[in-house]
């Protein structure tokens, strides 16, 4: 089996403006989302209480809110969560009053209202602890891309540094725009599956960078755009592959992982789609488009042959 | 061409075997049990004797039990011999020993004496209670601030210093003085005999004042002091809910982390971690005779019998001479003349006033310490009265500097140190935890299916192999996490699933780059070593900036989180191993022994029909074209 027989290299670079057009049309939108509607964040980072409960039955929404409307709250929520027996309260943060008390308040009176009421799962975080969650989560966001940056530039070149940081960059605020169009709730594990698409989409930049570099080494007489267009057709069928299996093993945990698990891997299969897209449409112009040239990158091997292709150091 | 060598095949087999050992443990079901452990008294074979005794004079079929470093643990057939265990035991034992229901892997003993066990999992899977306190410093610092304005007060009245004043003015002791001669007699009474203040003059309004203040290592001192001893007291009362296994943890300057797993009833949980203790001196009874008669089980009228750790009786009075409030503090400490491990406590103005009038009367008598938790006595020390006593006085004879340690702690133990509020409160039930567990195992299962599935049919034999190396990913994966016992949380099991998904990238990348060789006339064995060669930079390279991402959430996520992080990390470990010398390995044992190689099953190798199209400049090693 073969599913990528390709002729001739595509020249992917002739239409770099139009994908960059794109890309930044994407980008702006998300941008805009973020800015006008912002996330919704769940209760680790802003803090409050969330409480799952499970009934013997379907759950009926009016008897549990007029059960909790007793209570004066204040901004409660209560939503079905996964299966129709299943109830998510969320209350917000109130002054004085502590975690402990809401919760045994709002299950015994839902205890009181059904005997059936289960509680499955609590979860309360206090404002401090969602201020600290949430300024270490951008510190990791921010440690991550300079890491990786980091690495990039020392192990090929600044450009691609650069390049590739932008490229997923540009996933990630694009993961973080669907969140905020669809009001996706952006909860830990959320932030946690983003972390790991920089980790993952940076390997196609990777690939593809270690491939133009290597065919700057042998294809002596071609032009850059060629050997960007080379490095990105042979690496194609891989690249669509194993994104294919990674998104595959995600849906997996889309599908079958539960409730809990569902915004974490919708994250992750964003991220996934999103970041083929990105090394090989955003990554790669950038690269030419700063000016990257053959004297950059294999100045150490210069003096060998094109049967020195020895194997990257 | 492409052999490998034999420490090579015998380095994948040792980890193979030793992968698989550790593994192991995860496949047998857990048995319900019972664990028996104790801060206050010795478990040794003599308590597993008496153990087993209660268990079989009161019929309770129990599979087995024995002794470890944590406790003594009986099996049980099912959970309800488990209850009826607990109860008999409970009984049997009374309050010195905490029993608690536990699940224990029904792996065999040599696994078990080897260390290898079952992953550990944490509260999302296996249900419990997860609280982060936080200690309210300001509190504690100002509780010392209290005490040193009484301490500063009557060490004034004393050294008979002349002052106007004493008064808590914004965390610090301000003093106001008459003239300068009687300012500097305070301020020299001050710092000898209290170092951790600094003392600094401070006149305002035409009045002479000082002002005292704590010396920031001095603050810094109280406040480990005070999350130190919160968190024994919390160990204290936590050992009262019988949790098998609890953590309670300090978690950066100010915060506790207590996590009881196992635990459901919530509001209990609470209500014993906040409640307060308190502190009790009382006299002893020495009338003749009536230890005796008591110990007979004739207690006279107004009187306890309580018993010390090291089991030594005492006959106590009901009535308080001096209750808790008026302890400021306990401190174990050495006798300066005698070199004797002696406990300090110190009592406010009050206290210090009864406990002279008291003592004088009573010098040769014993005074019981006692500490009072919820209709629960415990009797700390039971010391003989030597001298007249003040409000600062030594407890002292024969101890070791532990015993006057554990003394002084359960002396302050009386209430927190600081009170502590919960920041963050994480309460997953049992089943919502087994059926994470259902469901995480679920995703990882059908996604390998249809992954190995996929790369069988579209690579072939070199699929085959690519998939066996993936199960060895998964099998080293799990028996690393097993061996660490590193916590497993959902998100975990996510990063299992995801890890497997990334680790194919390899075998993809190499088998792509195999195909791609051979496309350009490379022979077949030319075509597998530059694959395996050419695509391990490239694997490197991916690898690390993912594992950048995944120390970066290690670092910083908490809980689930870091329990994703953690196994992303081990993931990407074991995949460069399995997914580069493993499968390489299995290639080398497939074609390596072939002389003359026709052709690698590595499926359709196509070839671009159109001359010089989208080829790289040079095959691996020009040759004869393969199909």
């Amino acid at each position: 089996m073969e599913f990528f027989r390709i002729q001739r290299d595509i020249p992917f670079m002739r239409y770099a403006l139009t994908f960059n057009v794109i890309s930044a049309a994407t980008f702006l939108l998300a941008v805009i989302f973020l800015a006008v509607r912002g996330l919704n964040l769940g209760v680790d980072f802003v803090g409050g209480t969330v409480i799952e409960v499970t009934y013997g039955h379907a759950v009926d929404f009016n008897r549990v809110r007029s059960a909790l409307d007793k209570l004066g709250l204040g901004e409660y929520s209560a939503q079905s969560f996964g299966r129709s027996d299943t109830a998510l309260i969320r209350l917000p943060l109130k002054e004085g009053v502590s975690s402990a008390q809401s919760s045994e308040r709002v299950m015994t009176q839902l205890k009181l209202d059904d005997p059936s009421a289960t509680q499955q799962r609590v979860e309360f975080v206090g404002p401090q602890v969602g201020r600290e969650l949430y300024e270490n989560g951008a510190l990791a966001l921010l440690l991550v891309s300079l890491g990786i940056a980091g690495y990039l530039a020392l192990r090929f070149e600044w450009r691609f540094a650069v390049a590739a940081i932008v490229a997923n960059l540009h996933d990630i605020i694009i993961i973080l725009g669907f969140f905020a169009i669809f009001q996706w709730e952006f909860s830990l594990p959320v932030l946690a599956a983003i972390l790991a698409v920089l980790g993952y989409s940076v390997n196609e930049s990777v690939v593809i960078a270690d491939r133009i570099r290597e065919n700057f080494r042998k294809m002596r007489k071609a032009s850059v755009t060629h050997v960007i267009d080379n490095a990105i057709t042979v690496t194609i069928s891989r690249t669509i592959i194993t994104h294919g299996m990674t998104l595959l093993m995600v849906l997996s945990i889309l599908f079958f992982g539960g409730e809990t698990l569902h915004y974490f891997a919708l994250a992750l299969s964003i991220g996934i789609c999103f970041g083929i897209y990105s090394s090989v449409l955003v990554m790669a112009p950038l690269v030419r488009w700063m000016g990257v040239s053959r004297e950059d990158l294999v100045k150490p091997e210069k003096k060998r042959g094109p049967e020195g292709e020895k194997i990257l150091p | 061409m492409n052999r490998y060598s034999l420490w090579k095949y015998i380095v994948i087999a040792v980890a193979l075997l030793v992968g698989l050992v550790y593994t192991l443990p995860n496949f047998f079901p857990e048995v319900p049990a019972v664990q028996v452990s104790s801060t206050k008294a010795k478990i040794d074979n003599a308590l597993l004797g008496t153990v087993e005794d209660a268990l079989k004079s009161a019929n309770v079929d129990y599979r087995g039990a024995a002794l470890d470093a944590t406790g003594i643990k009986v099996r049980l057939a099912d959970p309800d011999t488990q209850l009826k265990a607990k109860d008999v035991l409970q009984t049997k034992l009374g309050d010195n020993y905490i029993v608690a229901l536990n699940l224990l892997s029904s792996s065999p003993q040599w696994l078990t004496a080897i260390g290898a066990l079952p992953m550990y999992l944490g509260l999302d899977l296996r249900g419990g209670v997860h609280f982060l306190l936080q200690v309210d410093m300001k509190a504690a610092l100002e509780k010392a601030g209290d005490r040193y304005t009484t301490d500063i007060r009557s060490l004034l009245r004393s050294e008979k210093v002349q002052y106007g004043g004493v008064a808590r003015e914004a965390g610090n002791v301000a003093m106001r003085f008459k003239d300068a001669v009687e300012r500097n007699k305070a301020r020299a009474a001050i710092e000898k005999n209290y170092p951790d203040l600094v003392v600094r003059e401070a006149d305002a309004g035409g009045e002479l004042r000082l002002l005292a203040s704590l010396k920031p290592e001095a603050q810094k001192r109280i406040q480990e002091g005070a999350v130190a001893q919160n968190i024994k007291i919390l160990r204290n009362r936590v050992n009262e809910l019988g949790v098998a296994e609890p953590i309670i943890q300090q978690q950066g300057a100010e915060r506790v982390v207590v996590q009881l797993p196992g635990v459901q009833d919530t509001a209990r949980a609470k209500d014993i971690l906040g409640r307060t203790a308190s502190l009790e001196i009382r006299m002893v009874n020495e009338d003749p005779g009536a230890l005796e008669a008591a110990q007979a089980g004739n207690v006279p009228f107004g009187s306890d019998l309580y018993r010390d750790r090291n089991g030594v009786p005492s006959l106590v009075r009901k009535q308080v001479v001096i209750p808790g409030e008026r302890v400021i503090d306990a401190q174990p400490g050495f006798d300066s003349r005698t070199n004797e491990a002696i406990v300090s406590v110190t009592l406010d103005g009050t206290g210090g006033r009864i406990v002279r009038d008291i003592s004088r009367e009573n010098i040769g008598k014993g005074m019981a310490i006692l500490l009072v938790e919820k209709n629960k006595t415990e009797l700390i020390t039971a010391p003989k009265i030597r001298d007249e006593l003040g409000s600062k006085f030594q407890i002292s004879g024969q101890m070791s500097s532990r015993e006057t340690n554990d003394i002084a702690l359960l002396m302050r133990a009386g209430a927190l140190a600081a009170p502590m509020e919960i920041v963050e409160e994480r309460t997953v039930g049992p089943s919502l935890g087994r059926e994470n567990i259902d469901k995480g195992f679920d995703s990882v299962t059908y996604g390998f299916i249809v992954l190995a599935i996929f790369m069988c049919a579209y690579y072939l034999l070199m699929g085959v192999i690519s998939t066996i190396a993936l199960a060895v990913n998964l099998l080293l994966l799990v028996a690393i996490l097993s061996m660490l016992q590193a916590t497993l949380t959902l998100p975990g099991i996510a990063a299992i699933a995801l890890t497997l998904g990334m680790a194919i990238d390899a075998n993809v990348l190499i088998n792509e780059r195999i195909r791609e060789e051979l496309r350009w006339g490379a022979t077949p064995h030319a075509a597998l070593t530059a694959g395996y060669e050419r695509a391990w930079g490239t694997i490197l390279d991916s690898n690390i900036t993912t594992l950048i991402a995944g120390i970066a959430l290690f670092l910083f996520g908490s809980g689930p989180v870091r329990g994703f992080a953690v196994v992303h990390c081990l993931g990407i470990m074991t995949s460069m191993f399995s997914a580069v010398f493993v499968s390489r390995g299995l290639v080398a044992l497939v074609y390596g022994s072939r002389k003359r190689l026709e052709r690698i099953s590595i499926g359709q190798v196509w070839k671009p029909t159109v001359p010089g199209a989208a080829a790289p400049a040079v095959p691996a090693k020009a040759g004869s074209p393969s199909r």
